[in-house]
């Protein structure tokens, strides 16, 4: 039961990852981004080509994956996002949108639909005496890399003056903008942080998952769902959320395995009508 | 007296219609159209692209340029094409492009057709069009069962030839108590019910059977609960496929669940999901597998003139392809026509000896061919010589154990 339960936040880890890079991005640009799991499956993929070919290691392509994603991020908010946001949201929609279905097809076509080998870091490959029970060390550290991420982009938030400028601008962008802040030069590094977080799940999750073109697109509508509970642009509902969810999918597989697909979004659906703007949405987004 | 009149006008034309051989469909050793049109009709994009998507369309071609040269001048077909289309794993596109092949591309035969709900739906549009479809990828038993047709042919594997080898083998191995996890759709529930005869028919027990989410890539809860299970089970069996096969496995060896005595045995595994995995995840895996391409010296040439061609080694239904392409020209040379009920005829009970098929018969009453399965165990990465020889074969299962007796609900 507890090893269940801990298992669940393991689950939780990736959806937290996610849910974040998700909420950041959609608080500070507005733009819902639905490329959100093609990045995910491109830093998954990164990571298995620069093995396979170069013969960068786990633990190396853990910091130049996300790095290199970001920046691919932030090409991409200069060239087009940007352009998009003064219209209609619809058209960021759909750019992303298009946007995964090409990085889909170009992965598709480079190198099939078929899963790709990832070994698991040889450090990492022993089992953990957590006192109560033994758990694999290398999901034990991805729950532990999701938590001081997490963690780490709270303090940031919360204690540095950068994290200021972003949680007002998130807030408040006009009033923000009133006091003088140049609220459009954050736009492009904060799109940039939110996909190389997206990046960084997809490496942590190359050794324990499978590494194919559509794994993101499996994910991504879980990771939807859990924003939505946790509420639209909230920081801490989105990390919240996703460590719930995470518990919750665990322990209905273990209780109630044939309803376990459909809980997520049976419970997406009670929180909407109980409260539409998402566990916490209220107080950071609205 | 009008009424005589028209009367007698409808039984002149009838007449004056029969003389002229019988208008359109009549048999009578002719080809239609002078030409011959074999379609594939697969996944060209998602998880069965790998599998046998366009280099079918190649094995196929293989196919057809044997015949021309067995036959040379005396071949009945003198003009024969390969089309294709891909259905993308959706029922209703392949529905439509089945139809759209027989119609508008003239096709003669539909092969390949992976995924069952597709393959259902391409032996409805042969059932009302009455032309011929030979089913490799898919696995239903339906096929052959409740839904079977005069016109379909199932040709290469099914669910109970999977559950056949691995469930009864493992089982009579000594892992008596098994723990099935399976995917909540179609395909899963019916790998599970034949997995759960074949398991119990072999003296072992079902303790838990679990449906699990698809797709799903988190199957930690189920791992983590099976050593728990009472009594604890000897064997864990996977029925999913593809990318959930694969993500189940990486985790089966995170948990370390072989080392806590519950062995892994997998009930759809293609040689494709191998490589995805490195064989040293899977080694000492066993299963049921049609064919393997470096089982024997033929095999291997075959899957030498396959490599040169495509520049890949062939899965089973690479070969299956070729089979039933070179079975489907067999026939129409035998009957020297293209006409679809004369094919079946000439189909219906024949022996198949090929790269393929071994002691083969396409079963009259249902249309399955019967042929040598095999069970295989993965080998691990230290005894893998050269890319993509991953299987050991352990036995051959004869033909007439490999696939199930006729299902009565079969009527044509």
């Amino acid at each position: 039961m507890l090893q269940q339960a801990f298992n669940g936040l393991v689950g939780g880890a990736f959806y937290a990852l996610l849910a974040l890079g998700l909420s950041v991005i959609f608080g500070m640009l507005g733009v819902v981004n639905f490329a959100h799991g093609a990045f995910y499956m491109l830093g998954a993929f990164t990571s298995y080509v620069l093995l396979d070919s170069y013969g960068v290691n786990f633990w190396a392509a853990l910091v130049v994956v996300p790095v290199a994603l970001g920046v691919v991020g932030i090409v991409l908010e200069r060239l087009f996002i940007r352009r998009l946001t003064p219209l209609d949201p619809l058209y960021n929609f759909l750019f992303t949108f298009g946007l995964t279905l090409i990085l889909q097809d170009l992965v598709k076509r480079e190198y099939g639909v078929q899963s790709q080998p990832y070994p698991r870091p040889s450090a990492l490959s022993g089992t953990l005496d957590l006192g109560l029970f033994t758990y694999p060390a290398y999901q034990v550290f991805v729950l532990g890399v999701s938590v001081l991420v997490c963690l780490l982009v709270w303090f940031v938030l919360v204690r540095t003056r950068v994290g200021m400028v972003v949680r007002a601008a998130t807030e408040r962008p006009e009033l923000t903008r009133a006091l003088g802040i140049d609220v459009g030069r954050w736009v492009t590094p904060v799109f940039g942080f939110g996909i190389a977080l997206a990046g960084l799940a997809g490496v942590l999750a190359a050794p324990m998952r499978a590494v194919n073109p559509l794994m993101g697109a499996d994910l991504i509508i879980v990771v939807f769902a859990v924003v939505v509970i946790g509420g639209l642009g909230s920081l801490f509902g989105s990390v919240a959320a996703g460590f719930t969810i995470g518990l919750v999918s665990a322990l209905g597989n273990y209780y109630v395995p044939a309803l376990s697909q459909t809980l997520v979004f049976i419970l997406m659906a009670a929180v909407l009508l109980w409260r539409p703007a998402g566990l916490f949405g209220r107080e950071e987004a609205l | 007296m009008k009424r005589i009149g028209q009367a007698a006008a409808v039984a002149v034309t009838g007449a004056v219609l029969a003389a002229c051989g019988g208008g359109p469909g009549g048999g009578g050793g002719k080809i239609s159209d002078d030409k011959v049109v074999l379609a594939v009709l697969n996944d060209q994009s998602a998880i069965y692209a790998d599998l046998s998507g366009k280099a079918s369309i190649e094995s196929v071609k293989m196919a057809v340029a044997d015949y021309k040269a067995k036959y040379g001048d005396k071949a009945a077909a003198k003009e024969i094409e390969v089309v294709t289309a891909d259905h993308q794993n959706k029922p209703d596109v392949a529905n439509s492009k089945a139809q759209e092949l027989y119609d508008r591309q003239r096709a003669d035969i539909i092969l390949d057709v992976p995924n069952s709900a597709a393959a259902l739906a391409v032996a409805n549009v042969a059932k009302s069009k009455k032309k011929v479809f030979m089913n490799i990828g898919a696995a239903t038993t339906a096929l052959e069962g409740a839904s079977c047709n005069k016109y379909t042919f199932h040709y290469g594997y099914n669910t109970y030839m999977l559950a056949q080898g691995t469930g009864d083998a493992v089982t009579k191995d000594g892992g008596k108590n098994w723990y099935l996890v399976y995917p909540d759709y179609a395909f899963g529930q019916d790998m599970q019910k034949s997995f759960t005869s074949a398991i119990t028919k072999a003296g072992g027990k079902i303790v838990k059977a679990d449906p699990t989410p698809f797709p799903n890539d988190n199957f930690s809860t189920f791992l983590l609960k099976a050593p728990g299970l009472s009594p604890k089970p000897q064997v864990l069996g996977a029925m999913q496929a593809g990318g959930d096969l694969v993500n189940l496995v990486k985790q089966y060896n995170e948990y370390k669940l072989k080392d806590k005595g519950i062995d892994l045995a997998v009930g759809l595994m293609f040689i494709t999901d191998i490589h995805s995995l490195g064989s040293d995840a899977l080694a000492g895996t066993k299963f049921s597998e049609a064919w393997f391409w470096n089982a024997n010296p033929e095999n291997r040439a075959w899957a030498d003139k396959f490599q040169a061609k495509t520049n890949k080694r062939p899965s089973f239904a690479h070969a299956a392809n070729y089979s039933a392409a070179t079975q489907y020209l067999e026939a129409l040379q035998r009957g020297g026509t293209d006409n679809a009920d004369e094919i079946v005829k000439n189909l219906e009970g024949q022996k198949v000896n090929d790269v393929f098929a071994k002691n083969g018969t396409i079963r009259a009453q249902d249309h399955l061919l019967l042929h040598d399965a095999y069970l295989a165990e993965v080998k691990p990465a230290s005894e893998v010589k050269e890319p993509w020889d991953y299987e050991k074969i352990l036995k051959t299962i004869p033909a007439d154990q490999a696939f199930q007796p006729a299902n009565p609900a079969c009527k044509f």
